[in-house]
C-alpha cells in the first residue's frame, strides 16, 4: 500500500464496498490535499459515486478506514453518522427541498447560529444568486438550483465537499459556463473538494489532480497532464481521449512502426502497440512521410480533424489539424508524427509480428 | 362512411342530454330548497337543533379525519420505509378494511360491543348487567375511523414512496440528526399526501350514511333519511347545506392536489434503505396487529360467529339468495350503463378537447361528489312529484321502480367508469386510427375495430368498479328500491336494525367477501 501524506484533509485507506454479489469499490485508497480539487473520473458503474457516499457517510463501508481532517470517522470499530462528518454534498439532481424557499434551503445547514441571515446572505453573494431568497426551487432555472445547492452545502463551511456528477443535468451548452462559474467558487472558498464525473473534459478542466476508476478499483491517479500524456495502460488511454495505436518494435527511447521513428515518452523493448495522440500527427499533400488516403473529416472551426486510411494495413487513424488547410476524401497524403508515443505491451501474440 | 370530425359533433348531440341527465337531480334538489319561502328557510337553519347537526358532523368528521391520520401515518411510514417485518402482507392487510362498507363494519361493532353483542353475552355471568351503551359519537367515530383510515394509508404510502431519497441524505450532510430529517424534510414531503389523504377521509365521514345510521348519531344524512316522510323542506335545505360543505372540502381537495404537482419532488429513482427499528420492532408489529384486528379480523369474526349462531337456531342460507340476485341484477344493469355512458364522455374529452367536452365530463364526476343520501334525495323529490302519475299508468303504486334505482345508481357511479376509460382512451395512440382512416376506413369502423378493442381493460375494469360500488350501496338503494325489494345491503340494514344479527350476518359476509374484489385494482394502482 502507498504512504500517504498526513497532512492531507481526507485520507480513504483499503476502502471496500460490495452491494450483494457485486463489489462496487475494491481496496481503494486515496489522499486529498488541502485547498485541492480531486477530481474522481471513470465509466459509469465504476464505483466513483459509492467512494463519495462512503466519504460522506451515507454508505457504511465493507473494510478499510476513513479519516478527515485527522479524525477517524469510519473504520472497523468507528462509523460517525452524516451528520457528524462536515462534509457537504451536491447531489447529482440537487436535492433541494422542494417545500423551502432558496434562503431556507440555505440556512438549513446552519441549525441556529446566530450569524445565520449573514452566513446566507454572503452564501448567495458568493453564488450570485442575490435577490432570489424568496424563491422556490421549481421557480428556478437548472443552472440556478445547481448553484442553490453548492450555496447549501458550502454554508456550514464544511471540512470537504463532495461533488456528484454536478453537471449532468444541465444542457451541454450551460455546461461549460456553469463549470469556470463553480470553479470560481470553489477557489474563493477555499474548500478541499471532491468531484464525481464520468467526462474526462470536466476532470481535466476542474480538477487539480484526476483518480481514474475502473471496476471498482483505482486504476491511475496524477495531474490531468500526467493522465493523458503518461497513461498506465490502454485503457487509461482510450478513456482519456481519442487515441491511435500503430505497432512497433521498441528500442530503448524510440520505437519503429509504420509511420517511422517515434520517440517515446518512457523507454521500453520489444513488441510494441504506440499510443499516438490526434495532435501529434499531422499531414502533409506533398506525400512525404507515410502515405495515406483521407477517408473522411470533420470541420470544428479552429480545427479540423482528419481520418486517414494507411495504404498498406486497414487502420485508420484520426489526425487533429489546423483549419486552414483542405482535404479530399480520398486524397493521398503524407502522415508524420511530430510528437512523443506513449508504449504498451503489444496485445498481438509475437509470432504475427 | 363519417369522419371524425362530423362523429364528434354527433356525439356532442348524445352527450349533452346525458349531462343534463345528471345534473338534473342535483339541480331539482337546489330548486326544491329555493321554493322553500326565506323566513322558514332561515327559521329551520337558525334553530338549535339545525345547528346541533351541523355542529355534531363538524365534529365527527374532525375526529374521524384526526384519528385516521394517527393510525395511517405511523402505519405507511412502517410499510414503507421501516424494515417491518412482513411489510409486503401488512401493507395488504392494512388496506383490507377499506371494502368493508361502513354499515357492515358498524354492525360488525354493534354485534360485537352492542347491549346483545358477543361481549355483552360472555360478561354475563360474570355479573355484567350493560355495557355502555355504543351508540351515539363514539360508536360512529369508531366505526368510520376503522374503515376510512385506509384512504389516508394508500395516499401516505404513495407520498413517501415519491420523495427522492437524496432530499433526506442530504439533510443529513447537512448535519441534521434523523429526527430532525424526519421533522423538516420527509413529513413535509409527504404532507399534501397525508391531507389529501385525510380530507378524502372527511369527504368519507361526511357522507356517509350507513355507520351513523346504524349508530343512531344524528349528522346530516341520518336527519336527511329520517325526515324524509315528515319534513320536506328540512331534508332539501340541509341537503343543501351539506352538498356545499361537500363542495368546499372537494375545493380544498383539488387546491391540494395542484400545490402536490407543482412543488412534488422528483421521482425518487432509487430506494432508500429501510429504517432497522431494532428494539421497537415488536412494538411497530403489535401496533398493525392491533389495527388488523380491529379493523379486519374482528368484523369478519363478529360476522362469522352470527352466522353460525344463526345457522344452529335454524336460519337457512335460502333466505339469502333472492337479495342476493336481486343486488346482482340491479348492480349488472348499473354498471352497463355506466360502461356505454362513459364511453362519449371520454371520447370527447380525450379525442376532442375544449372547454365544452372538458366541462362535461366534469358533470359527470359530479354523481360521486354528493352523498348518496343526497341522489337519493333528489330522485325521491323528482319521483314523487313527476314519475308517481307515470307510473300509475303502468299499475305501479308508486315512484319507487328498479328503472329509477338503476338510474340513480349511475348517476353516483358513473366517474368510477370514466376514470379508467379515460386512462385506456389516452393510452391508444391517435395516429393508430389516423393510421385506418388513411387505410379507407369510416371513423365509425375504426373504433369498432381499433379503439374500442385497445381500450378494453380499461372498460373492464371501470365496469367491474361501477358493479362493485354499486353493490354496496346503502342509502339509494333503501329510497328508491321498489317496494319489497330487499338487496343485500338493505338485508343487513333491516336485520340489524331489528337486532336479528345471525340474519344479517350472510349478506354482510357475501358483500364484504364480493368487495374484495375491488381491492385487486386498488392494490395495483398502489404499486
Amino acid at each position: 500500500m502507498t504512504e500517504l501524506p498526513l497532512e492531507s484533509t481526507v485520507i480513504c485507506r483499503d476502502l471496500r464496498k460490495s452491494f450483494g454479489a457485486v463489489q462496487a469499490v475494491r481496496n481503494v485508497s486515496l489522499a486529498l490535499r488541502r485547498g485541492e480539487c480531486l477530481a474522481l473520473l471513470g465509466p459509469s458503474g465504476c464505483g466513483k459515486t459509492t467512494v463519495l457516499r462512503l466519504i460522506a457517510g451515507l454508505e457504511r463501508p465493507d473494510g478499510g478506514a476513513i479519516v478527515i481532517n485527522g479524525r477517524t470517522v469510519s473504520d472497523g470499530r468507528v462509523f460517525e453518522p452524516a451528520h457528524r462528518r462536515h462534509v457537504g454534498l451536491v447531489f447529482q439532481d440537487y436535492a433541494l427541498f422542494s417545500h423551502m424557499t432558496v434562503a431556507q434551503n440555505v440556512a438549513y445547514g446552519l441549525g441556529r447560529r446566530s450569524d445565520r441571515r449573514e452566513r446566507v446572505a454572503a452564501m448567495l453573494a458568493l453564488v450570485g444568486l442575490e435577490g432570489l431568497e424568496e424563491r422556490y426551487p421549481h421557480e428556478l432555472s437548472g443552472g440556478q438550483q445547481q448553484r442553490v445547492a453548492l450555496a447549501r452545502a458550502l454554508a456550514p463551511q464544511p471540512d470537504i465537499l463532495l461533488l456528484d456528477e454536478p453537471f449532468s443535468n444541465l444542457d451541454v451548452a450551460l455546461r461549460r459556463q456553469v463549470r469556470e462559474e463553480v470553479q470560481r467558487i470553489l477557489r474563493q472558498a477555499g474548500v478541499s473538494a471532491i468531484l464525481v464525473t464520468h467526462d474526462q473534459e470536466e476532470a481535466m478542466s476542474l480538477g487539480d489532480r484526476i483518480a481514474l476508476m475502473f471496476d471498482g478499483a483505482l486504476h491511475q491517479i496524477g495531474t490531468p497532464r500526467d493522465l493523458y500524456e503518461h497513461p498506465v495502460s490502454r485503457r487509461a488511454a482510450q478513456f482519456m481521449g481519442d487515441s491511435n495505436f500503430v505497432s512497433g518494435q521498441a528500442q530503448g527511447s524510440v520505437a519503429h512502426t509504420i509511420l517511422g521513428t517515434v520517440a517515446l515518452a518512457q523507454p521500453a523493448q520489444g513488441a510494441v502497440d504506440v499510443l499516438l495522440r490526434p495532435e501529434v500527427l499531422t499531414l502533409d499533400g506533398a506525400e512525404n512521410g507515410t502515405r495515406a488516403i483521407v477517408s473522411g473529416q470533420m470541420y470544428l472551426g479552429a480545427r479540423q480533424v482528419v481520418w486517414v486510411k494507411l495504404a498498406e494495413e486497414a487502420a485508420v487513424l484520426k489526425v487533429l489539424c489546423g483549419a486552414g488547410a483542405r482535404w479530399q476524401t480520398g486524397q493521398v497524403v503524407g502522415v508524420h508524427v511530430t510528437g512523443e508515443g506513449v508504449a504498451f505491451p503489444s496485445t498481438l501474440p509475437q509470432d504475427e509480428l | 362512411m363519417i369522419s371524425q370530425r362530423r362523429f364528434a359533433w354527433w356525439l356532442l348531440g348524445v352527450t349533452l342530454p346525458l349531462a343534463a341527465l345528471v345534473l338534473l337531480p342535483v339541480g331539482y334538489l337546489f330548486v326544491r330548497a329555493a321554493e322553500v319561502a326565506p323566513e322558514r328557510a332561515f327559521t329551520i337553519l337558525t334553530r338549535p337543533g339545525t345547528l346541533r347537526i351541523i355542529g355534531r358532523s363538524l365534529l365527527l368528521v374532525v375526529a374521524v379525519s384526526i384519528s385516521a391520520c394517527l393510525i395511517a401515518v405511523p402505519a405507511a411510514w412502517l410499510t414503507v420505509r421501516s424494515d417491518l417485518k412482513a411489510r409486503r402482507l401488512w401493507t395488504v392487510l392494512l388496506t383490507v378494511p377499506l371494502v368493508i362498507p361502513s354499515y357492515v363494519g358498524a354492525f360488525a361493532l354493534i354485534g360485537a360491543l352492542g347491549q346483545q353483542g358477543i361481549l355483552q353475552r360472555w360478561l354475563q355471568p360474570l355479573g355484567v348487567e350493560r355495557l355502555p351503551s355504543i351508540y351515539g359519537f363514539w360508536g360512529a367515530w369508531l366505526a368510520l375511523t376503522l374503515f376510512a383510515y385506509p384512504y389516508v394509508f394508500l395516499s401516505t404510502r404513495a407520498g413517501l414512496r415519491g420523495i427522492d431519497p437524496a432530499l433526506e441524505e442530504a439533510s443529513y450532510t447537512l448535519g441534521r440528526s434523523r429526527l430532525e430529517t424526519f421533522w423538516w424534510i420527509t413529513l413535509r414531503q409527504a404532507l399534501p399526501s397525508i391531507s389529501a389523504g385525510a380530507l378524502l377521509v372527511a369527504l368519507y365521514t361526511l357522507s356517509d350514511f350507513g355507520a351513523v345510521a346504524m349508530m343512531q348519531y344524528n349528522v346530516f344524512t341520518r336527519v336527511i333519511y329520517l325526515r324524509l316522510s315528515l319534513d320536506l323542506d328540512l331534508a332539501a335545505l340541509l341537503s343543501v347545506v351539506l352538498v356545499l360543505l361537500t363542495a368546499l372540502l372537494l375545493g380544498v381537495v383539488t387546491l391540494i392536489e395542484r400545490g402536490r404537482g407543482r412543488t412534488f419532488s422528483r421521482r425518487a429513482h432509487y430506494r432508500p434503505r429501510p429504517v432497522r427499528l431494532g428494539r421497537w420492532q415488536p412494538l411497530a408489529l403489535a401496533f398493525c396487529a392491533l389495527v388488523v384486528t380491529l379493523a379486519l379480523v374482528m368484523p369478519v369474526a363478529v360476522m362469522t360467529y352470527w352466522l353460525v349462531n344463526g345457522l344452529q337456531q335454524g336460519e337457512t342460507l335460502r333466505d339469502v339468495s333472492a337479495p342476493l340476485q336481486r343486488s346482482l341484477r340491479a348492480s349488472a344493469l348499473a354498471a352497463l350503463v355506466c360502461g356505454v355512458v362513459a364511453l362519449p364522455f371520454v371520447w370527447l374529452q380525450v379525442r376532442a378537447p375544449s372547454p365544452l367536452t372538458h366541462l362535461l365530463a366534469r358533470s359527470a364526476y359530479l354523481g360521486y361528489a354528493l352523498p348518496g343520501v343526497v341522489v337519493g334525495l333528489a330522485f325521491v323529490f323528482l319521483g314523487a312529484r313527476y314519475l308517481g302519475d307515470l307510473n300509475a299508468l303502468f299499475g305501479l303504486d308508486s315512484y319507487r321502480s328498479l328503472g329509477l334505482l338503476v338510474l340513480a345508481y349511475s348517476v353516483r357511479f358513473l366517474s368510477q367508469a370514466l376514470g379508467p376509460a379515460r386512462a385506456s382512451l389516452l393510452q391508444v395512440n391517435p395516429h393508430l386510427e389516423e393510421v385506418a382512416q388513411t387505410l379507407g376506413r369510416g371513423y365509425l369502423t375504426v373504433l369498432r375495430t381499433v379503439t374500442l378493442p385497445l381500450m378494453r381493460s380499461g372498460l373492464v375494469a371501470g365496469v367491474a368498479l361501477v358493479f362493485l360500488t354499486t353493490m354496496k350501496e346503502l342509502p339509494i338503494t333503501l329510497l328508491l328500491a321498489p317496494t319489497g325489494y330487499a338487496t343485500l345491503a338493505t338485508r343487513i340494514w333491516s336485520a340489524s336494525n331489528e337486532a336479528f344479527y345471525a340474519r344479517a350476518a350472510a349478506p354482510a359476509l357475501i358483500l364484504v367477501l364480493i368487495s374484495a374484489l375491488s381491492l385487486v385494482y386498488i392494490l395495483e394502482s398502489d404499486d
